[in-house]
């Protein structure tokens, strides 16, 4: 071995979760990730497209994501898929066929969960899809853990032949620890023969591998008494704490020497004889972990009491809502209140986020708001325009129901909504599932006007391209499909498929109007790229005449970052305008424009 | 050892590259460190926090009430927001910069008068700059995170130097010697603050 590798193999680097899972799969020989981006789980898809040994692409959702991830395990190499915890919803339906077929090379998923929502629309506990799916599931702590279970779950996947999930969370995936690299080890392919009793599954063939997936789960029991990936750490005390994941640090920064803990790497199946031994030692012993009581409930219904022969604890202490700290468990553990100053006679405003300055989206919702419109609305930015002061969304549900939802509201409400209901969603999300709700609309004669709002990327989880902006996750230039020509495909009359651009409010809103009278369903997209995106040039910032402001705020109820009061009087931040002109479009005085 | 270093400030300002500076360095001079992150939707104009601990072992990415050593702050709003988070005999390292929430752009709150003094009169050490003047200063306006990383440079535990050349290597070449120069004058503006 050279010296050179010799150096790489006692490198340490500063890496966020997400990058060291990446690093994993690279170690590990992995040879095709297919994935949808999702806040926190989108960067270790795209620390994995950075290794030119992977092929790593996004599919347009997480169910063709998981399903390309599982035909290239079936090829015989190693895969992986990646998504946020309701994009497995979403791949719910091949997630479970995983767990009967098994795999051919090694398959990690790896799932990461939100809790506290800090970009997310609800707070699900994704351990229970693998206790549902009979799938083992790993849980990593930090960075390092996160390297080294990603690359373990592939030799333990081939042995086991099963997925492996790998469950994150955002305090994980978006943390940065020290991990020590390794080298990639190339995998020969395994081989590839057809085999139906394995990977058709009809019911005869079906039902012997259900029985299969049983017998599997009780080996991976007695792999997780002995496996390394659970640990335990004993110190003095009477106190013994269940846990894993985030969690774990949490309780270790609380309880540090004065607890002992059951530190869990594995997390589905439990060891639960190794933890009925470890509660047998200490006269308190609790659960410690965020959202439900997974692991708790399995501890309690085996019956696992501590050394006086009493419960173990875990929810009849802690919240089943929101993000852990340490001082949350000092607080409920131990009664212990933090120190801290306030500053009681202040109000301070909030500050929730918002949409950019020059945002193509912010137009689009102000129309919607001045017409007084029923908002169907859809996962992404957009989103944001449901905060005031333009407060122009009815509902934000999960990707794609803008449009279904939006359908079954005009069938109920019929005459009443005629004209009054737009659904609202963006191209990447239309691409991921607003298709089908589309073919909806038109094979079952609903009548809907639907706004696809394109900025040719995917905003939110921050510029990931898709199927519809003409580039690849790689960078590579690769057929653009045309949103025009799905709608066309779909049912929508070619005269009912109207492109405008969001920054021409006026003109938007005339084709709006139009499009919400016509008796047939209507697709209508806004189409203007993003203005964070790099090839975007910002316009010459604009300004008020202050003569001719007649301070009646009409500019101020679009909610832009750059417009504020001062004076009595509208002011432009030229730092911060770039010229996208909708507040001029508002002003009847003429007041906004070019600089003199 | 142990530190605990809280950047705050509007989503779109530069925390990410100062606690990828404040890490890096802490790293190179031999500590354990953690700095938690914010991505996706807070990130729009929002208010965002990140975390960088180090010392000898750390556990939790997290900074909880009562326990950061140092508050450095990109918007002088934000300092007040997270001040819960100092402790006790801890400082706030802030800028002067103010930008307005959405609700003071609507006219529905107005922007805190005072709260340097308010923080003061709170029981923090307090050092605060235009980092915005001392960027132009150094040569451009998007600079003045490091600026602030200058201002608060002593409060660190962590030397200059090793500092200084994680400015270095975490900024494009091109712009290396424009960030140094924020960082120095920002350090110098600090030696030069009227609490000194």
């Amino acid at each position: 071995m050279g010296s050179n590798s010799a150096a790489a193999l006692s490198m340490k680097k500063l890496m966020i979760g997400n990058e060291a899972v990446a690093r994993g799969l690279y170690e590990a020989g992995v040879r095709l990730v297919s994935s949808y981006p999702g806040t926190p789980s989108t960067e270790i898809t795209e620390f994995a497209a950075k290794y030119d040994e992977i092929y790593a692409e996004w599919a347009p959702n997480e169910k063709v994501a998981l399903e390309v991830a599982l035909g290239g395990s079936i090829a015989g190499g190693r895969t992986f898929c990646g998504m946020k915890h309701v994009g497995l919803n979403v791949a719910a339906d091949p997630l479970f066929i995983t767990s009967y077929t098994g795999i051919g090379g090694g398959m990690l998923i790896c799932v990461a969960d939100d809790p506290g929502m800090h970009s997310s629309q609800n707070e699900q506990d994704s351990r229970h899809y693998a206790i549902a799916a009979k799938l083992p599931m790993l849980e990593p702590s930090d960075s390092a853990e996160c390297c080294a279970f990603a690359k373990a779950a592939f030799d333990l996947s081939e042995r086991f032949d099963t997925p492996f999930i790998l469950r994150s969370s955002t305090r994980v995936a978006h943390s940065q620890s020290l991990v020590e690299i390794g080298e990639r080890e190339e995998r020969p392919l395994r081989e590839y023969s057809k085999d139906a009793s394995k990977y058709v599954m009809m019911p005869a063939n079906a039902r012997p591998r259900h029985a299969v997936v049983e017998e599997r789960l009780d080996k991976l029991r007695a792999f997780a008494e002995i496996t390394a990936l659970n640990r335990i750490e004993l110190n003095s005390g009477k106190l013994g704490i269940i846990t894993a994941g985030s969690s774990y640090i949490y309780a270790r920064e609380c309880f540090g020497e004065e607890a002992s803990y059951f530190k869990l790497g594995m997390i589905n199946p439990l060891p639960l004889k190794s933890l009925a031994d470890f509660a047998s030692k200490f006269e308190r012993v609790i659960v410690i972990e965020e959202l439900d009581p997974v692991i708790e409930t399995q501890v309690r219904s085996a019956g696992i009491k501590n050394a006086l022969g009493g419960d173990v604890e875990g929810k009849n202490l802690l919240p089943l809502t929101g993000e852990f700290s340490s001082e949350l468990l000092k607080e409920l553990i131990l009664g212990e209140k933090a120190d801290y100053a306030e500053l009681p006679d202040m109000n301070i405003p909030p500050r929730p986020p918002a949409l950019c300055s020059g945002c193509p989206h912010r137009g689009t919702l102000y129309v919607f708001k001045k017409l007084g419109l029923t908002v169907f609305g859809d996962i992404g930015c957009y989103t944001l325009g449901a905060a005031q002061p333009l407060a122009a969304m009815d509902t934000t549900l999960c990707m794609g129901a803008s449009i279904s939802a939006a359908h079954g509201f005009s069938k109920i409400r019929g005459a009443e909504s005629a004209g009054k209901t737009v659904a609202v969603i963006g191209d990447s999300t239309f691409m991921h599932s607003g298709m089908t709700g589309l073919a909806d609309i038109t094979y079952n004669m609903g009548i809907m006007t639907v706004v696809i709002v394109d900025n040719s990327i995917t905003g939110m989880t921050g510029h990931q391209q898709n199927p519809c902006t003409g580039l690849t996750l790689k960078n590579q230039p690769t057929y653009a499909i045309s949103l025009e020509a799905v709608a066309e495909a779909l049912g929508v009359e070619k005269a009912h498929i109207r492109v405008v651009d969001p920054y021409d409010i006026t003109a938007f809103e005339n084709v709006l109007k139009e499009e919400l009278e016509a008796q047939v369903p209507s697709v209508i997209i806004c189409r203007r790229p993003c203005v964070l995106l790099k090839y975007v040039k910002a316009a010459p910032p604009l300004s008020v005449d202050t003569e001719k402001c007649r301070s009646c705020k009409a500019c101020m109820s679009i909610g832009c970052p750059s417009l504020s009061f001062v004076n009595r009087k509208a002011v432009i931040d030229e730092t911060l305008c770039v010229g996208c002109g909708v507040c001029s479009h508002l002003c009847r005085f003429g007041a906004i424009g070019g600089k003199k | 050892m142990r530190k605990s270093i809280m950047i705050v400030g509007v989503g779109g300002q530069g925390s990410l590259l100062a606690a990828k500076i404040i890490g890096r360095a802490a790293v190179s001079q031999g500590y354990d460190v953690k700095v938690s992150e914010v991505h996706g939707m807070s990130q729009r104009g929002g208010s965002v926090v990140t975390y960088v601990r180090y010392g000898d072992k750390i556990y939790s990415p997290i900074i909880c009430r009562g326990e950061a050593d140092v508050i450095l702050s990109f918007e002088l709003l934000e300092s007040a927001r997270w001040l819960p988070y100092l402790k006790k005999g801890g400082v706030i390292v802030t800028s002067e910069q103010k930008i307005n929430p959405m609700s003071v752009i609507t006219g529905k709150a107005a922007y805190p008068e005072a709260i340097v003094e308010k923080l003061e009169q709170a029981g923090a050490a307090v050092v605060s700059a235009d980092s915005l003047d001392i960027a132009r200063k150094a040569g451009n306006e998007k600079a003045s995170n490091v600026a602030l990383i200058g201002l608060g440079e002593k409060y660190f535990g962590i030397d200059s130097e090793i500092l200084r050349d994680a400015v270095r290597t975490s900024v494009p070449e091109k712009f290396v010697e424009l960030n140094l120069r924020a960082f120095d004058l920002g350090a110098e503006a600090a030696a030069t603050y009227k609490n000194q």
